[in-house]
């Protein structure tokens, strides 16, 4: 009866009332030889016993902000959260709301997601965002939805680079199974080395769609304008998963000419938490809107003349457009989305700044120093932001094993995904490894190559 | 008393939280040309932010402010242990990708989750990898068709959803390009066997049933339902969006489905955060538990005497591939809901739901004099009635206003679409008597305003923040961002 508040009185006053003898009477539509069944579960906790039990849990894994220094990334990163963010989280009044189908008591909710909408859209370069998906993967696969929507289908090809997150690759080839379209780009054999530029041989009259990271998997910053025009003059749309806190030193993907731009917003005050929930951020310019998924709030004003904002452009949702809406998603990451709002409110365009230039500092000194070691070496030569790819003359399982003695979670081994490159770590660096940290790294490194 | 945009609020030069000097050498930025010129970023001290976010709260309703009887979303109160058990640091702080030796405390708890999970459900196996209840459903409809195709039976091409079905049922079957038969509603609310029998032929991939459906019914054919779809060769989809009437109640693997997915952001207690995020984990029989997305958690090492066992992931046999990156909502979703399970126990969960029904049920006796239910029988966990009264014009989208102005959030309006001027309306088991009858007071007194004030109801809500938005100018002028004002100069 843990978060039930009635009483054993009121409850047989409200059964008179129904017209019903007892609770079990509810149920006689559930066919008798199923009903109540016996479930074998631990004996209830009272919240004493449960909060106990959950700290040990917790307590049982090694953490990144006590018991681990991290130089892992691949995909989510360990930065620094501003309390302010979880002070506003923890408002009831914005977590346990539910999407706002009714403005006139949502407001806050509403405005949050179209300041949410506005910061992603300057961060990104872009026109416009929708209120979220669900991360950074599932962002890049509804780009691809909508993509194959804006050509109606017609164009059945969609181009990938091979150094775009292997999880997201997989997540877009689930998404698409059923959809009838190929794939290309990505495959084994690919030339992890070559310039963007080495995707345009595939790009034809049948491409709905070209897909790039940036930085890219490895870390690296490329400039893709020439990629994108070479999509242009095909007619294809170009989708850049972008990682935000790049976004605050180095060329949008707005200005490169890109079409959608996603990505991962978890490095924007939002905690790992083991992999989710997170955000993912979804940027388009205005001639996609209608094919655009997800929720979108726009402006507009009240009986009384009041400046207010509502859920707009319903219609290309699944609860109207059923079977023929793009998607099938009907909410977005609220409260994460609202923490990335706090976070860059908080932080502001002085904040991202340092936060992102710290980032490439301690990388390249880290970097820099990993390179210094005999046997270890840059895989590759071109600018990179937080995250770069190194090679040890050893397994990296056995590096990282070492690592982990010392208290320290090493890098991504890169082949689990790329078998060109065994023996190869993705190492990532943010504003919470200081130098010490670094330099014991390096020390470590050096102790386990020896 | 609107509240100015963060961007109108910014002033050059203000900062809020700033970070330290580097403590490395310099190193040069990479050419300018890769390199942005501006960041038009708003500019805020932090009290400014808190004082922002303080005053949009104040705009918003919730449950923790008040009654939220939107249908089909099970808004129950949000525990608030659940809140600080998954902000603890051991499952803020650890990496997805970090080695399985050092995160068996996370792999534990989502082991348990996925065992607790399957004996609540009865199934086989349990994914928790979907984000949200719509996601869950697209997992289930992709594996259905991973079933089909991996038996060579390539002519299943049509998905069975009744007219009571939400929106995401088509749209999920659509996005895999399958054909959506919709199955009418018999008198009684349940579905009609004599359509289902009709469209049950060897192209159905399968029946994507809401069961209590949308009505808040529990269909009384439910077995006959499933022996028609099962017979014809085809999978069971269960909508767990009502599991909330169902715990301890009966068990959808039990009955014979293949598939469900749970909402954990409504059955089990973790917040809806405004809109997200959910947790949609997916359940499945014995003959679906190959094509599970991967990965899975499992024990890779059996206990040994003292030593615990060893939790670590696996892969699926025929796995239909990976729906996310990483392993699904852990810390917002898993963590709270594991919380809320073992805070509660078979008994707490029987009751959980036995007082979701008695609080709809009694809702629905409250109202049922004044307010038409067309389809009138003993309702599970939220009952279906129409927003209208007799002699006047006043509509659904009225009521739910005029309530508002009574302290209330409204109902789901016109959905399921099968009922005039639906209200959609579903307690919950967290709600007081006294609660359910100051609302049933508040319905019963905006019957009344309807026949002798109607304006009144008509232009409701009068004591809300704001009154009703224009939402043909939000679509028509598509204003969709703010940008710093115009002249803003940050170099001040």
């Amino acid at each position: 009866m843990t978060y039930i508040p009635i009483s054993p009185t009121e409850r047989e006053a409200m059964l008179k009332t129904i017209g019903v003898e007892s609770l079990e009477a509810l149920f006689e539509a559930v066919p008798a030889r199923y009903r109540f069944p016996k479930l074998n579960l631990p004996p209830a906790l009272t919240e004493m016993e449960a909060a106990s039990l959950l700290t040990e849990i917790a307590a049982s894994n090694e953490n990144t902000r006590g018991d681990l220094v991290s130089f892992l990334g691949a995909g989510m990163y360990n930065h620094y959260i501003p309390s302010v963010v979880d002070h506003i989280l923890r408002r009831g009044e914005f977590y346990t709301a539910y999407t706002p189908y009714q403005p006139e008591i949502s407001q806050g909710t509403l405005q949050a997601i179209f300041e949410y909408q506005s910061l992603m859209a300057a961060l990104t370069g872009m026109e416009l965002s929708n209120a979220s998906h669900y991360d950074g993967a599932t962002a890049a696969a509804e780009s691809v939805n909508m993509a194959f929507a804006n050509f109606r289908g017609k164009r059945r090809k969609v181009v990938i680079s091979p150094t775009v997150h292997p999880q997201y690759r997989e997540t877009i080839r689930t998404y698409t199974q059923g959809m009838e379209l190929t794939l290309v780009g990505d495959d084994a054999t690919a030339d992890l080395q070559a310039a963007p530029e080495a995707l345009i041989p595939w790009i034809d009259l049948d491409t709905a769609l070209v897909i790039v990271q940036y930085p890219d998997f490895f870390g690296r910053i490329f400039d893709y304008t020439r990629l994108i025009d070479a999509a242009h003059a095909q007619g294809a749309l170009v989708c850049v998963v972008a990682n935000p806190i790049a976004l605050a030193l180095f060329k949008t993907p707005g200005a490169m000419g890109a079409d959608i731009v996603v990505g991962e917003g978890q490095p924007l005050g939002i905690p790992m938490w083991f992999g989710g929930p997170s955000l993912g951020f979804f940027t388009t310019r205005k001639q996609y809107v209608h094919k655009m998924a997800g929720r979108l709030v726009g402006e507009t004003v009240d009986s009384r003349g009041q400046r207010g904002y509502v859920l707009t452009l319903t219609a290309r949702e699944q609860h109207i457009k059923r079977e023929k809406a793009t998607s099938n998603i009907c909410t977005n990451q609220g409260l994460l989305a609202l923490a990335s709002a706090v976070y860059l409110a908080t932080v502001g365009k002085t904040g991202l700044k340092q936060v992102a230039n710290l980032c490439y500092q301690k990388a390249h000194y880290a970097a820099e120093e990993l390179s210094k070691i005999p046997g270890v070496g840059l895989c590759f030569p071109q600018p990179f932001f937080h995250e770069f790819a190194v090679c040890f003359p050893k397994p990296v399982a056995e590096i990282n094993e070492h690592l982990l003695e010392y208290g320290i979670l090493g890098g991504y081994d890169l082949g689990q995904d790329y078998p060109a490159l065994k023996d190869h770590a993705l190492i990532a660096v943010t504003e919470m490894n200081s130098r010490d940290e670094i330099d014991l790294l390096v020390e470590v490194v050096k102790e386990a190559l020896s | 008393m609107t509240e100015p945009t963060l961007f109108e609020l910014s002033s050059p030069g203000r900062a809020g939280v700033t970070f330290p000097q580097p403590d490395v050498p310099h190193f040069d930025l990479p050419d300018e040309s890769l390199l942005r010129d501006d960041l038009p970023l708003p500019e805020l001290a932090e009290v400014d932010v808190v004082r922002h976010y303080m005053a949009l709260s104040r705009y918003n309703y919730s449950v923790d402010s008040g009654f939220y009887p939107l249908g089909s979303c099970t808004m129950k109160y949000n525990p608030k242990v659940n809140e600080d058990a998954c902000r603890l640091p051991g499952f803020l702080f650890t990496h997805p990708l970090q080695p399985i030796e050092t995160v068996q405390g996370n792999l534990l708890l989502m082991y348990q989750m996925q065992e607790w999970l399957k004996e609540i459900s009865g199934f086989a196996a349990v994914t928790l990898q979907p984000a949200a209840g719509a996601h869950g459903e697209f997992t289930g409809v992709l594996m259905m068709r991973a079933y089909h195709k991996a038996r060579g039976d390539h002519k299943r091409v049509k998905m069975l959803i009744p007219d009571a079905a939400h929106g995401t049922n088509p749209a999920s079957a659509g996005m895999l390009g399958m054909t959506v038969k919709v199955i009418p509603s018999d008198s009684r609310g349940n579905v009609d066997l004599d359509a289902l029998r009709a469209e049950c032929d060897e192209t159905v991939v399968g029946m994507m049933l809401t069961n209590p459906n949308t009505l808040g019914l529990f269909d009384e054919h439910i077995e006959e339902v499933i022996k028609l779809v099962r017979d014809c060769g085809g999978l069971m989809y269960g909508d767990g969006a009502n599991l909330n009437a169902l715990l301890g109640i009966v068990r959808p693997g039990d009955l014979g489905f293949d598939v469900m997915h749970f909402n954990l952001h409504k059955t089990f207690a973790v917040p809806h955060g405004g809109g997200g995020p959910g947790s949609g984990p997916v359940g499945v029989s014995q003959r679906l538990a190959d094509f599970l997305p991967s990965p899975l958690v499992g024990i890779v090492e059996e206990a040994d005497g003292e030593t615990p066992p060893l939790y670590g992931f696996i892969t699926p046999k025929h796995s239909i591939g990976r729906m996310k990156a990483f392993h699904g909502h852990f810390g917002g979703g898993l963590v709270r809901a594991y919380t809320y399970i073992a805070m509660h126990g078979a008994d707490g969960l029987k009751d959980v739901s036995q007082y979701a029904v008695l609080n709809a049920n009694y809702l629905a006796a409250r109202l049922r004099n004044t307010f038409k239910i067309p389809f009138d029988r003993i309702c599970m966990h939220e009952f279906v009635m129409e927003g209208r009264v007799e002699g006047s014009d006043v509509r659904a989208l009225d009521i739910s206003k005029r309530l508002m102005d009574y302290n209330f959030h409204p109902p789901t309006n016109y959905f399921p679409l099968i009922v005039r001027e639906a209200l959609m309306i579903e307690p919950t088991e967290t709600e007081n008597k006294n609660t359910l009858d100051a609302f049933a007071e508040a319905l019963l007194k905006i019957a009344e305003e309807a026949k002798t004030d109607p304006e009144l109801v008509k232009t409701a809500p009068h004591t809300t923040p704001f009154g009703r938005m224009d939402e043909v100018k939000a679509a028509r002028e598509l204003v969709l961002c703010c940008w710093l004002p115009e002249g803003y100069d940050s170099n001040q």
